[in-house]
């Protein structure tokens, strides 16, 4: 059974390593966005430093949000979605593979630059260690809850737009505890609460949004 | 097993004429209740000491803020057993309850305002029990534009129960990481909803508005549900011998 | 509402052709029979069973090709045959999907990228698959258009091996393509 999701996530692997600019594009986005805050509010170092953890965690959240269309969006218009839904596998893997090779290319890279950025808002090491460690933890939730939307908006009208209405509001945890746990640290408290949330977070998404995104997409193909 | 047909009452057809003789009652039901409620609330519940007469605001706030949460899970609920039994009249009820939840929600949020600006001096607080009103507001608007964006009806009903029931599920999370995030920024701060020590009475007018406003709800979802089902079930024969259709 | 009325049993050797006009549903008829699409009033059974309670079964013994390719123009040609193969059947050896291509004419393509074959390739590497399947129920959406006149005859032949073999095919037209099968039946939609 896991040589499905096998199949399916090197498949995708492989088309996004086809396409190395669309992956290249997010990181793009991410590094615009976060390096538009400093220009429109202060670059005081310790101005910056305050708001460092939001503004990092809201333009992951941006980014995240910007690349979902394409994780069903293209298999949805030239038939390969019609083909997987009608194999005798179990669609809830096939689409957890899809997400997983969603996140891999185009959230992980975001994750391993955001320290770089960090260091431009003036985060210490530890402050950006957690910056790291909190998005590696919260990112993959975003994108399994991030697939329901791209789901439940393939061929709706407006879907971008649309899909971030749907998707913000229940980012909303995974921002405060991810975000909160960089200014914990950066206050010099613990920061095991906000990571045990962002893990609870994380399974209760694991467990729940394939099935829920198998739903989906059985729904929007009739 | 009493053998009552209980899905009798789930045919749109039958549902129609029984709603149509429903809706006038709770509506006086819900005018009444709220006359009562709105004098006891402005007229014999005592100034409060601490808030003055702004306190008042409560009686709209309050139950706004109840009927917002209860309806959104009333709406998944429905869109849920729409969803799981195929019922047609479920879906419609979701549908139905979706912007009344909506006006609820933006009525807590409005009154809340209202009551912030004499006690807080400011018109937005970033309040937890405000700022998961503004949440659910955006949770129901999620609702309604992804209802609208999808053209067949169907379809619609089954895409919007998913993100219903993904919403509801979502909601006491987001409530206890809403929470969370206040009590680490701001410390405690006066809830609208804590008035101290209340009196008897201010307790019997916001039961009295919180009875009116469901009595409100019902009704208009219950008309809701009847134009949804005029407009989807238009080429039924039953619906054109209606003589309000024929007339 | 597109059709009403409507009951076909299919045994192996049978042959159903799908005939009517554009837009009278002969593509939602398929999508149905796939599982696709649920309808309205009625239900498809495979083995007696309906497909919607025991769907692993049948989708094990199916392959329904749409209008739509399902191909990824960023992959070769064997990998976008390899994926299709291992989303029904598991692995697949490499040695078969050069037969396959073989007998579509297209051995020459095996590693170029799907991206840059015309519309007639692509549409024969879709039917590849049709060589590669062990599936004994085929859905067939409109397999002839956009295919010359030697490939059709070999589509012919190979529809025709499948129904000796025992298996069953249903597919849309709009123009009659006669397969020499023994059982055929037709249905129009109105």
């Amino acid at each position: 059974m896991m040589a499905i999701f096998f199949a399916v996530l090197q498949r995708d692997l492989r088309l996004a390593w086809r396409k190395p600019a669309e992956a290249a594009t997010g990181v793009m986005f991410f590094i615009i966005v976060a390096s538009l805050f400093p220009l429109a509010v202060n670059p005081d170092p310790v101005v910056l430093r305050g708001f460092a953890p939001g503004v990092l965690w809201v333009s992951v959240l941006l980014a995240c949000l910007l690349s979902l269309p394409r994780v069903f969006a293209l298999d949805y218009v030239d038939g390969a979605l019609e083909q997987i839904m009608i194999a005798p596998q179990p669609l809830s893997l096939i689409v957890l593979a899809k997400v997983a090779a969603h996140w891999l290319t185009a959230t992980l890279p975001i994750v391993l630059l955001s320290p770089l950025l960090g260091m431009l808002y003036g985060l210490d090491s530890h402050g950006l260690i957690v910056l790291a460690g909190s998005l590696l933890l919260g990112t993959p939730t975003l994108s399994l809850l991030g697939g329901i939307g791209a789901a439940l908006t393939l061929g709706a009208r407006g879907g971008g737009v649309l899909l971030s209405v749907l998707v913000l509001p229940l980012y909303i945890p995974v921002l405060i505890f991810g975000a909160g746990a960089v200014v914990a640290s950066q206050a010099g408290l613990g920061v095991q609460a906000h990571f045990s949330l962002l893990g609870a977070c994380f399974l209760l998404s694991f467990v729940l949004a394939p099935w829920a995104i198998a739903a989906a997409l059985k729904i929007v193909m009739e | 097993m009493t053998g009552i047909n209980w899905f009798k009452y789930a045919a749109p057809q039958t549902f129609f004429h029984l709603s149509g003789k429903w809706i006038p009652v709770l509506g006086w039901i819900a005018f009444f209740l709220a006359i009562a409620g709105l004098y006891i609330g402005f007229f014999i519940a005592p100034t409060d000491f601490q808030q003055g007469e702004a306190y008042r605001i409560i009686f709209i706030h309050v139950p706004a803020a109840w009927m917002s949460m209860v309806i959104y899970l009333a709406m998944a609920f429905w869109a849920a057993i729409g969803l799981v039994f195929n019922t047609r009249l479920s879906a419609m009820m979701a549908l139905a309850l979706a912007p009344t939840g909506a006006l609820f929600t933006a009525l807590a949020l409005i009154t809340g305002s209202f009551w912030g600006k004499p006690t807080w001096g400011t018109w937005w607080v970033w309040d937890a029990r405000l700022t998961s009103e503004l949440i659910l507001l955006f949770l129901y608007v999620g609702f309604i534009a992804l209802h609208a964006s999808i053209d067949n009806p169907q379809r619609a009903d089954r895409a919007a129960a998913i993100i219903a029931i993904v919403g509801a599920l979502n909601v006491p999370i987001i409530y206890f990481s809403v929470q969370w995030w206040n009590t680490l920024h701001q410390g405690a701060s006066i809830n609208v909803a804590s008035a101290p020590k209340m009196a008897v009475t201010m307790l019997i007018g916001m039961l009295v508005m919180t009875l009116a406003s469901w009595a409100y709800s019902v009704a208009v979802a219950l008309f809701r549900v009847r134009c949804i089902i005029l407009e989807r079930e238009r080429h039924a024969a039953w619906v054109n011998d209606l003589k309000e259709v024929k007339s | 509402m597109l059709f009403t009325d409507l009951a076909f049993t299919l045994s192996p050797g049978d042959l159903l052709y799908v005939t009517g006009e554009n837009g009278a549903g002969k593509s939602s008829l398929l999508r149905i029979l796939a599982g696709l699409l649920t309808p309205e009033d009625g239900e498809v059974l495979w083995d007696g069973a309906d497909i919607r309670g025991h769907g692993v079964q049948y989708r094990q013994s199916l392959l329904f090709l749409s209008h739509l390719n399902g191909l990824k123009d960023d992959l070769s040609v064997a990998e976008n045959l390899s994926f299709a193969v291992r989303l029904t059947e598991g692995s697949v050896q490499p040695e078969r999907i050069a037969q396959a291509l073989n007998a579509v004419n297209l051995q020459p393509y095996l590693n170029e990228r799907v991206g840059g074959l015309s519309q007639g390739q692509r549409r024969r590497v879709t039917l590849a698959r049709l060589w590669l399947s062990r599936a004994r129920v085929w859905l067939l959406d409109e397999p002839f258009v956009a295919l010359d006149a030697a490939s059709v005859e070999i589509l012919k032949g190979r529809i025709l091996q499948h129904l000796q073999d025992g298996g069953m095919t249903v597919l849309t037209t709009h123009q009659e393509v006669a397969i020499p099968a023994e059982r055929v039946h037709r249905l129009k939609i109105a």
